[in-house]
């Protein structure tokens, strides 16, 4: 088009293809739902590294089993409800890594591909798919098989004493925590081990370092909401210190229930899920606490060494009410009534 | 940072909010162009909020510039005046750009025309004084306001002289003139500032006189430094104190602006006026200085005609009524990838089919943006990360207000505060999930209204 053109014809022959759209006519689009999801796989890979390295085949294994069932569960359950495959927004590879991570790596093939199954399908196609689910998909793949194979997911399921892999000789500290606890102060050495996660248990969960790089880069891109793992260590922190005054001797101490366990992976990579969690900053945190709180009400006076999953789901289903009572003060004040 | 330098209880900035890119460096440093006139303008009889105006000329009536040719007997209204010389053809209609129909009064241009450097010259020229202005009557210079049929110029059109009426029931301490223009691309106000400083003072001072506000601010955001420079020179024994705020967007809206320059928050429902402020647009003020002290009447604006689609971004001043086609030709044309003409800034603008939709007194832009430029995600399903909620300059929830509004559940919406919503499109511009959560709530805003 030149200067030199009447000035209508200008005009009018663009007007064709002119097209009307709402407000905002830009996007920041340095976010996408997809891209959200690739954040997470990257704030999860110095947990599969650690656990690559803990538990190497076990975990590899694991791994490629939950993902491939996750994806082809994604398939299937888009394909059943006839809606475009949406295996390309990487919900289903977080979903199959979530919940390899959170599996004990001795667990039998068929483990996996049911909680896979069933997290994708019972956790989230039922629902109406991603962004409807209540409860965090992984959780309920992984409550499903700890119900179904409670022999292959339970405490002593962790431990095979003829294996390779020197940690999975060993019991979980959780578990020792509970059953033999130590008397003769703090176990130092014990906490170190749990800090690096050279220890027993389930595949992503036990080096707490990995699990704070990686969720420190979640937070740093707001992937994940600080406000989550904040409320959660906070409330660990205070209810761990209590049973630190009343039992000094004890040897897993306020600092062995942070680093141990699931605590770190789960406040970090599974609360944070966004659909599962509240919506406002204040919410958010107190959704945390509550994962805390519960967390260590489980792991010291249940009969379960950890608590996590129950934790998660339980908090889960309280997210709408929490929502409902974090409706923030607009600025300017509540809407005032007509009159 | 130049916001420390503030002695106001405000802070300088308001929570949440976005950073657009700025893109105003495409016109930025263009000087007003002032285009040679029209042939014919298209005048709608509605450039305000409020009652339209009824036509007081007959079709084939010889007009001249300025010359009232539609007038309300509505409080809340204000005139529209010939803005060429020439010729009223029968009355047509227009839609505007946010789609109402509203009758409007072309004129065919005839006879002698004020253009070029003599258009300037009787706008902006001349001598405006500082001095002296607090011994004019208050009520006067409303009238004249009124007469000069003068609504706010940065886009929302509401009528100045009801902002400027005095009321005994809700005194106002502080006029806040508005600098800022948040939104990305426009200029028109900023060469303004730069070009015609010492008529906003003026117009500033009146405006506060007339209101009863004994304190004068003019609130700039600091990336545009030597407007604010400009300015302060202008400003210097006039009692009006220049003041720099944080750039971001809204901070141009009466809501972030009032608090973040006074500290005061604006209530849900009410207007700044509810806290003894009134703010006006830097354009609006002028046009206040030139209806009290010349008597001339709201006829012309600058309009910046921008974005990626412009083959030559320039700002441009013109008569109201001229139509955007024209502005576009005269920066050159659309380009090939044009895809979208706005009238305003890409925020809170709204997108026109059709270039024959006429400038009025509101129209600070046309934003033409290209395929790139208008690119958004797909819409997918929300995942309630929230970053809506960690953006919303009022504090609400879009997610839960929008997507009650598209499921029909105007209770929910209505809990979540539909109503507070200044549509500033902080959260569609955000949204991961590409929503349109702007047009969403704004439906639900229209279905809790009418309830």
């Amino acid at each position: 088009m030149t200067d030199g053109e009447t000035e209508n014809s200008s005009g009018r022959d663009a007007a064709a293809s002119l097209h009307v759209a709402a407000a905002p006519h830009v996007s920041s689009m340095a976010l996408t739902t997809r891209r959200m999801m690739l954040d997470v796989l990257i704030g999860l890979v110095p947990v599969v590294l650690a656990s690559l390295i803990i538990f190497r085949f076990y975990a590899a294994k694991q791994l490629a089993i939950c993902i491939a069932s996750c994806l082809a569960a994604e398939l299937i359950f888009t394909a059943m409800r006839r809606r475009p495959a949406s295996v390309g927004d990487f919900s289903a590879i977080v979903t199959g890594a979530i919940l390899a991570l959170s599996l004990p790596g001795t667990a039998p093939w068929f483990v996996g591909v049911v909680g896979s199954f069933a997290a994708i399908g019972i956790g989230k196609a039922v629902f109406g798919g991603l962004g409807q689910n209540i409860f965090n998909p992984a959780m309920v793949g992984r409550a499903f098989v700890m119900i179904c194979f409670a022999s292959m997911m339970g405490a002593s399921a962790y431990v095979d004493p003829s294996s390779s892999v020197d940690v999975v000789t060993q019991a979980t500290p959780m578990t020792a925590a509970k059953l033999a606890p130590g008397t003769a102060g703090p176990d130092w050495p014990l906490l170190l081990r749990l800090f690096l996660g050279n220890v027993n248990g389930s595949l992503g969960e036990t080096s707490a370092i990995a699990c704070i790089i990686g969720g420190l880069y979640l937070c740093l891109r707001r992937t994940a909401s600080w406000e989550i793992p904040l409320g959660a260590i906070l409330a660990a922190t205070v209810i761990g210190g209590i049973g630190d005054l009343v039992n000094p001797a004890h040897s897993f101490t306020m600092l062995h229930h942070l680093a141990g366990g699931a605590l770190l992976f789960g406040a970090l990579f599974i609360a944070t899920d966004p659909v599962t969690s509240p919506l406002t900053p204040r919410g958010k945190f107190i959704f945390g606490i509550g994962l805390g709180v519960l967390v260590m009400l489980i792991r010291l006076f249940s009969g379960y060494p950890e608590g996590v999953m129950f934790s998660v789901l339980l908090m889960n289903s309280v997210v709408p009410l929490i929502n409902r009572a974090t409706i923030p003060r607009p600025v300017g004040g509540p809407v005032p009534a007509k009159g | 940072m130049s916001t420390k330098t503030m002695q106001t209880a405000g802070p300088g900035t308001f929570a949440r909010g976005v950073r657009p890119a700025e893109l105003k460096h495409l016109a930025a440093d263009v000087p007003i162009e002032i285009p040679s006139p029209p042939a014919e303008v298209l005048v709608p009889l509605l450039q305000h909020i409020g009652a339209p105006c009824e036509p007081t000329v007959e079709a084939k009536k010889q007009v001249s510039l300025g010359e009232m040719i539609g007038d309300s007997s509505a409080f809340v209204s204000a005139p529209v005046h010939a803005s060429i010389s020439g010729v009223v053809q029968p009355a047509a209609m227009t839609t505007l750009p946010n789609g109402r129909h509203v009758r409007a009064i072309p004129i065919k241009a005839g006879g002698e025309q004020l253009a070029g450097p003599a258009l300037w010259e009787d706008l902006f020229g001349g001598q405006w004084p500082t001095d002296g202005l607090d011994r004019r009557d208050p009520a006067e210079i409303a009238q004249a306001v009124r007469s000069a049929g003068i609504v706010g110029m940065g886009g929302a059109g509401f009528p100045t002289h009801v902002k400027l009426r005095r009321n005994e029931k809700r005194p106002v301490d502080t006029l806040i003139v508005n600098g800022c223009e948040c939104e990305p691309y426009l200029t028109s106000d900023y060469r303004l500032m730069l070009q015609a400083p010492a008529p906003i003072i003026s117009g500033a001072l009146l405006a506060a006189h007339a209101a009863g506000a004994t304190r004068v601010l003019l609130a700039i955001e600091d990336n545009k430094p030597l407007a604010a420079e400009v300015l302060r020179r202008a400003a210097e024994r006039s009692g009006v104190e220049v003041l720099v705020v944080k750039t971001k967007y809204p901070q141009g809206g009466e809501r972030q602006l009032v608090p973040a320059v006074l500290g005061r928050e604006v209530p849900t429902g009410g207007l700044p006026l509810d806290v003894g402020v009134v703010v006006l647009n830097v354009a609006t003020v002028a046009a206040v200085a030139r209806a009290v002290l010349r008597g001339k009447p709201l006829t012309h604006r600058i309009v910046t005609v921008t974005g990626g689609g412009i083959a030559q971004p320039k700002n441009l001043l013109v008569p109201m009524g001229v139509s955007y086609g024209q502005l576009i030709s005269s920066c050159g044309g659309l380009r090939e990838d044009a895809v979208r003409v706005i009238a305003g800034g890409p925020m809170m603008g709204f997108a026109v089919g059709d270039l024959d939709t006429a400038v009025t007194k509101g129209t600070s832009g046309v934003t033409v943006l290209t395929e790139g430029e208008v690119r958004r995600a797909a819409e997918t399903a929300c995942i309630r990360c929230g970053r809506c909620v960690d953006v919303c300059p009022l504090h609400l929830v879009p997610t839960k207000i929008a997507l009650a509004s598209r499921a029909g559940d105007w209770e929910l919406a209505k809990r979540y505060y539909v109503e507070a919503c200044c549509e500033c499109g902080c959260c569609g511009y955000v949204c991961p999930a590409g929503i349109p959560l702007v047009q969403l709530i704004r439906a639900g805003k229209a279905k809790a209204a009418s309830e």
